[in-house]
């Protein structure tokens, strides 16, 4: 397998894009992308898109991108593996830029979310679980993540004010960053005595799921222009079971874990060596379980990470430097495709939250409860 | 309306119907396919796992707000994930005894169909 390389990146601003489509904002970051890396011989369009079905817009997106964007007859493929779908985009076009059936491959990620009301939203997000065994009964995904922080809390006897400290990193990194959806600070407190939506997750623990777009050239030739190169050093995913109740160890997120070890172990590298992540992180509950997958933390020892400081953007572990699924927005299918443009940007030294002298990344996005978990290791050459 | 959906799990939903492997004496639900198990009707006795507190519902369930979903420990082995009922939300707790009732789980519309089903009560 040849080496494969992030070439053009583009994403829009996250947020509620009224007079936009999903094609519309497909095409502009495709085009953008394109642009900003000429020369490039696109082979294959692979679309991450997790709910155009499920919200009754567009299925198969990819063939009308691809028209909009110029790409005439270029292979497509459409990816609707819920959150997970970005991230699964990326690997197909890296494997087929590694394995020389194309010199460079464009993915994009798109999601329009903001056309219908939450329950419809809920709806389609709780896809991801068991239909007949969890959803049927008015299961949501926010409510298995308030499962597992309940959980989480008795039997590691936690609090959950502990869980505060991610949403208030996510909304103070949000400030410098231009495209997340809040750009305001909040405190504990507010997080605190703010109204539930799945008890114990208050409204300022849950994701702000919203539209966006995201495009990443993936070729077999570094950046033509002056910046860094960035290579996709390691790829893995995994798969865990989408019922709940069906895990042994429900807090333990294997499908993250595995996932990991194998992006790391094709990298030659290890989570010590990583100086900026990104995460699927909708709640702090989410964010901690990961962290404890990847084994930056032992069991029941995530939130007191947090408190200590290091996941801000001069800490060790570097969270969600954009915002995060809280502060920048959860753009579900898009998510996974918008790590890799927003790392792509610390490797290069130009991202708002920079962290200094970057040079190794880790992107980890999950469909559902992790049922599907993709890691990706980039590193600056 | 998914007539047949709902309709090959009547076993499941009615009376807690799994499977128990023939041979080794596990206990399963959901039930299994395949030669090596049989229907087992599971008692509905176990304890409460974990629960969340449902404030924002989806489609389908807007009138139930708030409802509490939880993953209930079934003595028998399995774990199953339902709704509590007959209690208010504040009264479930971790570790709690539970049984299976059968209520109504939902409606699907005008020309649909009711759905009756599992869910899960404080024990009397």
């Amino acid at each position: 397998m040849r080496p494969v390389y992030i070439a053009g990146t583009a994403l829009t601003a996250v947020g509620e894009h009224w007079e936009r489509t999903a094609l519309s904002l497909a095409a502009e970051v495709l085009q953008s992308a394109m642009t900003a890396s000429p020369q490039q011989s696109i082979g294959a369009l692979y679309v991450a898109n997790a709910l155009g079905a499920a919200l009754g817009q567009q299925s198969n997106l990819a063939p009308a991108i691809a028209r909009a964007a110029g790409l005439h007859g270029c292979e497509t493929l459409t990816i609707d593996a819920g959150g997970a779908a970005g991230g699964l985009a990326i690997r197909q076009a890296m494997l087929a830029v590694a394995s020389g059936m194309y010199d460079a491959v464009a993915v994009v990620g798109v999601e329009k979310v903001s056309d219908v009301l939450d329950e419809r939203r809920e709806a389609a997000l709780a896809l991801t679980t068991d239909g007949d065994w969890e959803a049927l009964h008015g299961v949501t995904l926010t409510s298995q993540w308030a499962m597992l922080m309940r959980k989480y809390m008795h039997d590691y006897a936690v609090a959950s004010a502990d869980f505060a400290a991610f949403p208030v990193n996510a909304h103070t990194n949000g400030v410098a960053s231009r495209h997340a959806v809040y750009r305001f600070a909040i405190s504990a407190d507010k997080v605190k005595n703010a109204g539930m939506v799945a008890d114990p997750l208050s409204l300022l623990d849950c994701a702000t799921v919203a539209d966006g777009a995201a495009a990443v050239i993936i070729s077999a030739n570094p950046h033509a222009s002056n910046t860094r190169a960035v290579r996709i050093a390691g790829s893995g995913v995994a798969s865990d079971a989408i019922a709940l109740h069906e895990r042994t160890h429900m807090l333990d997120l294997v499908a993250v874990r595995m996932a990991t070890t194998r992006a790391l172990q094709q990298a030659n590298l290890t989570i010590q060596d990583v100086h900026a992540l990104d995460m699927t992180d909708p709640h702090a509950i989410c964010a901690v379980l990961m962290l404890e997958a990847m084994a930056y933390s032992p069991r029941g020892t995530a939130t007191t990470l947090a408190m200590s400081g290091a996941i801000q953007p001069n800490g060790t572990v570097p969270l969600a430097l954009t915002g995060g699924c809280k502060a920048r927005g959860d753009m579900v299918g898009a998510l996974g495709v918008y790590q890799i443009v927003e790392l792509t940007a610390q490797l290069r030294g130009t991202a708002a939250n920079q962290v200094a002298n970057a040079t190794v990344a880790l992107a980890t996005c999950i469909a559902g409860i992790a049922s599907t978990a993709v890691t990706h290791v980039l590193v600056a050459e | 309306m998914e007539l047949a959906r709902h309709w090959r799990q009547r076993n499941a939903r009615y009376r807690l119907e799994g499977s128990r492997h023939r041979s080794d004496g596990t206990v399963a639900f959901p039930p299994r396919e395949g030669a090596e198990w049989e229907p087992y009707v599971l008692s509905g006795l176990g304890e409460v796992l974990t629960f969340a507190v449902v404030h924002q519902a989806p489609t389908g369930h807007e009138g139930e707000v708030p409802y509490v979903v939880a993953i209930v420990q079934l003595v028998e082995g399995p774990r199953i994930t339902a709704q509590m009922t007959d209690c208010v939300a504040s009264a479930v707790t971790i570790g709690m005894a539970v049984e299976m009732t059968t209520r109504l789980l939902g409606d699907t519309g005008a020309d649909g169909l009711l759905l009756y089903g599992y869910k899960f009560r404080p024990v009397l």
